[in-house]
């Protein structure tokens, strides 16, 4: 790995007296795919809302450690959290489009960071619906509740809400967990699309997915990070027994 | 274990006979609480429809009170309720935004909560109380629309806090969540995707109160509500007639009772209508929210 956009080190994380994450340490390269993965409750969700301080609206989380993304290390109080969370997008399990139109989904983050106006605004709907492969679906009924889409197509909606504010890092959390299989290939597809231009870290418990999406893959368990490698070494030649017991189906 | 549609077995009557109970046991509540509000409105328009007439809508009292309209009692109850809502409800509001999105999870917070509960089942002839203590005394503001209308906006703070604060809470995290992620303030995530969602239930909690407070009698009985005034209020610190007042006149204080018993009932189908059009314009409002609303299918 010769560049690194994200630097985690030693990340240990508790809620109240739960210690989640424990001396987390991991790189993640830009313009490629990192998946984090691992059976359930072993805290990839956590490290993921690390990364734009989701955890923060959590009470009685406490971090210590250093993340560090160009340089600066975004868990230090001097962190303006707002910018961080523009430069960081994420993705939910669940598809969660807002109860307003199509349009108006896509709108709503340019408009809040004043990223211009009206035609200006209309214009970055049709680029990121584009960018995410939904624009020819949705095209002729852009002022449509956001509800009236499919599951897999709310997802891509939410996908390109994430991608209307410029970000450059993009977090997925299970973002295909609640998708069928035809509805989770396309936004797989999508996934890889959207690699060349942005750094994108996702979290799944589906290992296959792990498989065919990521570049670099960390298998975590228990909060700690058990593996961190090149996916496709991780699965031909896992580096640690839990690994390999995960991966050939003993648990998880 | 043969039986077939033509003779069902016991078990199967059983459920039946079970189902059926259930559905009467159900339904006949309902049915007699519907009637109950069917007879009540035939019997108040039997009685009163007779004096309802434009001039009645739009004249005074004569004749002590045994004639003419009750105009008078119309503008100071719409303005007695419109002094309340705008002392109660951005303060309820925002009381409730407080409440549901800032205050912290915690012994003062619960406790706060469930005085507000407790409050708003304290018995309004208190707070019309209170209000001379208050409002026509300490503030100085004496016997006018301004102290009951405050007065009534007191009451009303309770309801209008713990029905906004549940519409509020009922907005999914999820839209918290998402807004924030794009790099929201917290307050944007508020402002632009919750406050919007919430309000046809902020609404309704407002018209509970609005319905509340057209009615109420006794927390204006001692703070500015007059028997007679000549003349229509010129300001917010004159005395005023109202519906739900002039009604309890009519109906109990008045010399010749018999004579006045069809006033009382317009005035009461006057009071009704008031409410129910107040109720309508909500409904339509909400209609025309619910088109955004389609999360809550």
């Amino acid at each position: 790995m010769t560049q690194i956009k994200i630097a985690v080190d030693k990340l240990n994380l508790w809620f109240g007296d739960n210690h989640v994450l424990k001396d987390v340490s991991l790189s993640v390269p830009p313009n490629a795919v990192t998946a984090i993965m691992g059976p359930s409750g072993c805290g990839k969700s956590t490290l993921l809302r690390t990364i734009n301080r989701m955890n923060d609206l959590i009470l009685g989380t406490r971090v210590t450690g250093r993340i560090v993304m160009d340089g600066e290390d975004i868990l230090a109080d001097s962190t303006d959290v707002i910018e961080l969370r523009k430069r960081v997008g994420m993705v939910f399990q669940k598809p969660n489009p807002f109860p307003k139109s199509i349009f108006e989904n896509i709108a709503f983050g340019p408009r809040i960071h004043h990223l211009g106006a009206g035609s200006e605004i209309a214009e970055r709907v049709e680029r990121t619906l584009v960018a995410a492969n939904l624009w020819d679906e949705v095209k002729d009924r852009l002022h449509d509740n956001a509800f009236c889409l499919s599951g897999g197509q709310q997802q891509r909606l939410c996908m390109a809400r994430c991608l209307s504010v410029e970000p450059e890092v993009i977090l997925l959390d299970e973002p295909a967990s609640a998708l069928d299989p035809l509805s989770s290939a396309r936004l797989e597809e999508l996934i890889g699309q959207l690699k060349k231009d942005y750094t994108i870290v996702i979290v799944t418990h589906n290992m296959q997915q792990a498989a065919r999406v990521s570049d670099w893959c960390a298998f975590l368990m228990l909060g700690e990070l058990v593996e961190f490698d090149r996916t496709d070494r991780i699965f031909t030649k896992p580096g640690d027994k839990r690994t390999e017991d995960f991966l050939s189906g003993r648990f998880g | 274990m043969t039986a077939g549609p033509a003779a069902p077995g016991r078990k199967l009557r059983r459920v039946r006979f079970a189902s059926s109970v259930g559905f009467w046991l159900l339904g006949i509540p309902l049915a007699l609480f519907i009637a109950f509000i069917v007879y009540l409105c035939i019997y108040l328009f039997q009685n009163g429809m007779s004096v309802i007439s434009w001039a009645f809508l739009t004249q005074a009292p004569t004749k002590g009170m045994t004639a003419g309209g009750i105009w008078p009692c119309i503008v100071g109850t719409v303005l007695v309720t419109f002094v309340s809502l705008i002392f109660s409800v951005p303060i309820g509001v925002f009381s409730a935004i407080y409440l549901s999105e800032y205050a912290p999870a915690n012994f003062v917070t619960r406790a706060i909560r469930s005085s507000i509960r407790s409050l708003a089942g304290i018995p309004s002839i208190v707070y019309g109380l209170f209000g001379v203590a208050l409002f026509v005394s300490a503030l100085k503001l004496g016997l006018s629309i301004a102290a009951s209308g405050l007065t009534l906006g007191l009451m009303n703070l309770p309801w209008i806090i713990a029905t906004a604060e549940e519409a509020i809470s009922a907005i999914p995290g999820s839209f918290r969540e998402g807004a924030l992620a794009l790099g929201t303030t917290k307050w944007e995530a508020i402002r632009y995707n919750v406050l919007p969602y919430a309000l046809p239930g902020i609404l309704t909690g407002v018209l509970l109160a609005l319905a509340r407070t057209m009615g109420e009698t006794a927390p204006i009985l001692f703070t500015g509500v007059t028997y007679y005034t000549r003349q229509l209020p010129t300001s917010f610190s004159s005395k005023f007639m109202a519906l739900p007042y002039h009604l309890f006149t009519l109906a109990t204080q008045h010399d010749k009772l018999l004579e006045v018993r069809p006033i009382a009932f317009g005035t009461a189908i006057v009071l009704l209508v008031l409410v129910l059009l107040f109720d309508a314009a909500a409904f339509v409002f909400r209609l025309r929210f619910a088109g955004a609303n389609k999360w809550q299918v």
